[in-house]
């Protein structure tokens, strides 16, 4: 019993002492950090995707307090609702961008299983795209090894075992642009999610000339400018044999996916027409008061 | 016996082909010949549709420092200059043409006689080795003439010739030396003549005891050539191996053989020297093994480059077995899988390996046991299985800091991995990212 107690006695003094101690030592040693620190770590996603080009959502958030406002700072993959959040926190006012989605612009024909063309070493499509084609045939489409997959920090992709291609679930997609940095040969690009989800754009990489990428792919991109002549707003230009949509102009008017004599270019998110696309169309289009917009209207519905 | 120090494999030799005597491959109607034959640029075109060509012809230029002059293989007509997809499917510029009859530059000499004097002085060696596109016939395809053009400050001090063919399956050197053994000693001594060398090494397997007893008894006819033969180890053929196999010296990391005073050539490469030196026969044949377990035939065939594979197939074999899994370009352990049959074949050509769907395909893999196989397979003394891990998990820094540029991507250690890990990928990804990453900081 009276061992129990020195020993009792000893520590409690040595743990009061070195309280007092540690007490001291930290006030001496404080490190003063902006509490703006916390608070924004707590409303940044935490996924820690690199997205924004940081380290991570903590360098972020330090790097949005030590500057104050959000000058070139963003987390895509929080979108508008995290900026909005972190303005407020920073006091600034911040104009809220055009939410952005990955899609992948790139539709194989056939998934050529021939024995020739089959891969089977390392599952990684930077290495397979330093070695060949790849199992469809074509050096600028999707290897289908699913490297973008592993990348996404979301869960937003998975590989369509049917196509051998990436399918993006646009809901999880946070268009941090993980998977466009992946991918070593350019085939997933962000653009902007369209009103009502609704996009259109051109599902092909290919650069070869019309003759060589119709061989290598029925579904490919033949540079023959269909496109950029029928389109009314300067969206689509031809460019080394590759039709590109800029977002940025494109109405979603479709005229481009009907003139597409190879079904490149592609259109997500219209409802399916039953027969006759033009009522569907009708319906879709927003009341935008605009005088482009009325016009495009009736023009599609003559079309 | 001589072999090298460290590492190293044995492979199944599965040298199958060899008493097939080499044949001349028929002409096809088309040959389109490719304009980066060689490692570095590509040649420049310096025909235009329509215009005649004889075989031998120049119809690439050379016009950079590391690249080659390319020679039309057939006599003919241009069809045109355009893109052609090689046998991994990526466009390469190159050059069509309709064969018409088989006409040759006047220059070239096609008579059977073999031409002993060679009367030009090193710096006139090499300038014909440019001329005639000479290029090192082992695998990497690199060009005669930057090679034996020896930068000054340097000295060889050693001549060594592969004919070492460690590769299973290969026999297109066995059998060069076997009926080409005395124009094979004269373009030795051209090139220990460009070198300035007294003696030329030539390093052989002692699986080869017939082209050992030809080649030996060919070279105490010549001066200053010694046959070498080696014990059998995988990747013997390999050059800082063969250098360190016969002279016992080791090439530093990020070095040249010429570092250490030594040049390697192909025993194809000193053929195709005699070619061009003695017979002003620029290089546009291939000596080319058709070979595969599952073949009824096995043939080694003299091929000129711009056949495609579907051709050589055709006449070989008639038609694909069905059972065939992969096609590849060189040995099994290097060499690549050609997945575009259509392809022309190019400069440096060894082999058509048909591998059956069975024997091509790879084991499961299994995770790493740390049983360090990979470590003493290494022919470098490197450590596979902690590149993998590095590379693995994007620490391709502290890949190089370990020499992963120094892996020759011999297949080693994939072939010494019971867990089937896809060790060698996984090292050529890395390398690939530590180039790209040293570029980026230049």
């Amino acid at each position: 019993m009276h061992s129990i107690l020195i020993a009792m006695l000893v520590l409690g003094v040595a743990g009061a002492l070195f309280a007092v101690l540690l007490y001291f030592v930290a006030q001496k040693f404080k490190v003063d950090e902006n509490p703006l620190i916390d608070e924004i770590a707590e409303v940044l996603p935490g996924a820690n995707c690199g997205g924004c080009g940081k380290a991570g959502c903590r360098a972020l958030a330090e790097a949005f307090a030590r500057q104050g406002n959000m000058d070139g700072l963003k987390c895509p993959a929080g979108g508008d609702a995290v900026a909005q959040k972190v303005a407020a926190l920073l006091g600034c006012v911040t104009e809220s961008a055009e939410p952005m989605v990955a899609v992948v612009r790139c539709r194989p024909c056939h998934v050529g299983d021939q024995a020739l063309t089959r891969y089977d070493g390392l599952k990684d499509c930077s290495f397979a795209h330093s070695l060949y084609t790849g199992a469809s045939g074509c050096s600028f489409g999707c290897l289908g090894l699913g490297s973008c997959v592993e990348a996404c920090q979301f869960g937003a992709l998975t590989i369509d075992p049917a196509t051998h291609t990436p399918v993006v679930d646009e809901d999880a997609c946070t268009a941090c642009g993980a998977c466009v940095k992946t991918c070593p040969r350019g085939v997933i690009e962000l653009r902007a999610k369209g009103r009502q989800n609704r996009r259109v754009f051109v599902g092909c990489v290919n650069k070869e000339k019309g003759a060589q990428a119709r061989k290598t792919c029925d579904n490919a991109c033949i540079g023959c400018g269909k496109c950029e002549k029928v389109c009314p707003f300067d969206a689509v230009h031809v460019d080394n044999n590759l039709a590109y949509i800029d977002f940025s102009k494109c109405k979603s008017c479709r005229k481009c996916v009907a003139e597409c004599p190879t079904g490149a270019i592609q259109s997500v998110g219209f409802p399916v027409p039953p027969a006759k696309p033009a009522p569907a169309a009708e319906a879709v289009a927003p009341a935008q008061g605009q005088a482009v917009e009325t016009k495009l209207q009736s023009s599609t519905l003559n079309s | 016996m001589k072999t090298f120090s460290m590492g190293g494999v044995h492979p199944e030799e599965n040298k199958i082909s060899t008493s097939a005597v080499i044949e001349s491959m028929p002409l096809p109607d088309q040959v389109v010949v490719l304009m980066n034959q060689h490692l570095g640029a590509p040649a420049t075109p310096v025909v235009a549709k329509g215009d005649q060509v004889k075989a031998g012809q120049l119809i690439g230029e050379a016009q950079t420092f590391m690249c080659a002059n390319v020679h039309s293989p057939v006599s003919g007509t241009v069809l045109k200059v355009d893109t052609c997809k090689d046998a991994f499917g990526l466009a390469k510029p190159a050059v069509y043409i309709q064969v018409q009859g088989d006409e040759w530059v006047d220059t070239v000499d096609r008579t059977p006689d073999i031409k002993r004097q060679c009367d030009l002085s090193p710096a006139e060696i090499v300038d014909k080795l440019k001329a005639m596109g000479v290029v090192g016939l082992g695998g990497a395809t690199f060009p005669a003439h930057i090679k034996y053009a020896v930068p000054p400050g340097k000295k060889a001090e050693y001549l060594i010739i592969n004919a070492v063919e460690c590769e299973p399956y290969l026999t297109s050197d066995h059998r060069v030396m076997l009926e080409h053994a005395e124009e094979i000693c004269i373009g030795v001594s051209i090139l220990r003549k460009a070198l300035g060398v007294p003696v030329a090494h030539i390093g052989i397997e002692n699986n080869k005891p017939e082209p050992i007893a030809v080649m030996t008894a060919m070279a105490r006819q010549f001066e200053g050539i010694h046959v070498e033969p080696l014990r059998v180890k995988y990747p013997q053929g390999a050059e800082k191996q063969l250098i360190n196999a016969i002279t016992g010296r080791k090439v530093p990391s990020g070095k040249l053989p010429i570092d250490v005073g030594c040049v390697v050539s192909n025993v194809g490469t000193a053929f195709a020297v005699y070619e061009a030196i003695q017979k002003n026969k620029p290089l546009v044949e291939n000596i080319l093994t058709v070979t595969g377990k599952t073949l009824p035939v096995q043939h080694n065939y003299q091929v000129r480059i711009g056949i495609s594979y579907n051709d050589i197939i055709r006449h070989a074999l008639g038609a694909l077995p069905e059972t065939a899994g992969k096609i590849i370009s060189g040995g099994p352990m290097m060499g690549k899988a050609v997945c575009n049959l259509d392809a022309p074949t190019v400069k440096g050509a060894s082999s058509l390996l048909v591998m059956d769907e069975a024997e091509s395909r790879r084991q499961p893999e299994t995770a790493c046991i740390r049983c360090g196989k990979c470590v003493s397979a290494c022919p470098m003394g490197l450590e596979p299985y902690l590149f993998s891990a590095l590379v693995r998990n994007g620490r391709f820094e502290d890949a190089q800091r370990r020499n992963i540029l120094d892996c020759i991507e011999c297949g080693c250690c994939f072939f010494s991995c019971p867990a089937c890990k896809p060790l060698t990928d996984e090292i050529r990804l890395g390398k690939n990212k530590v180039r790209a990453l040293m570029a980026k900081k230049k």
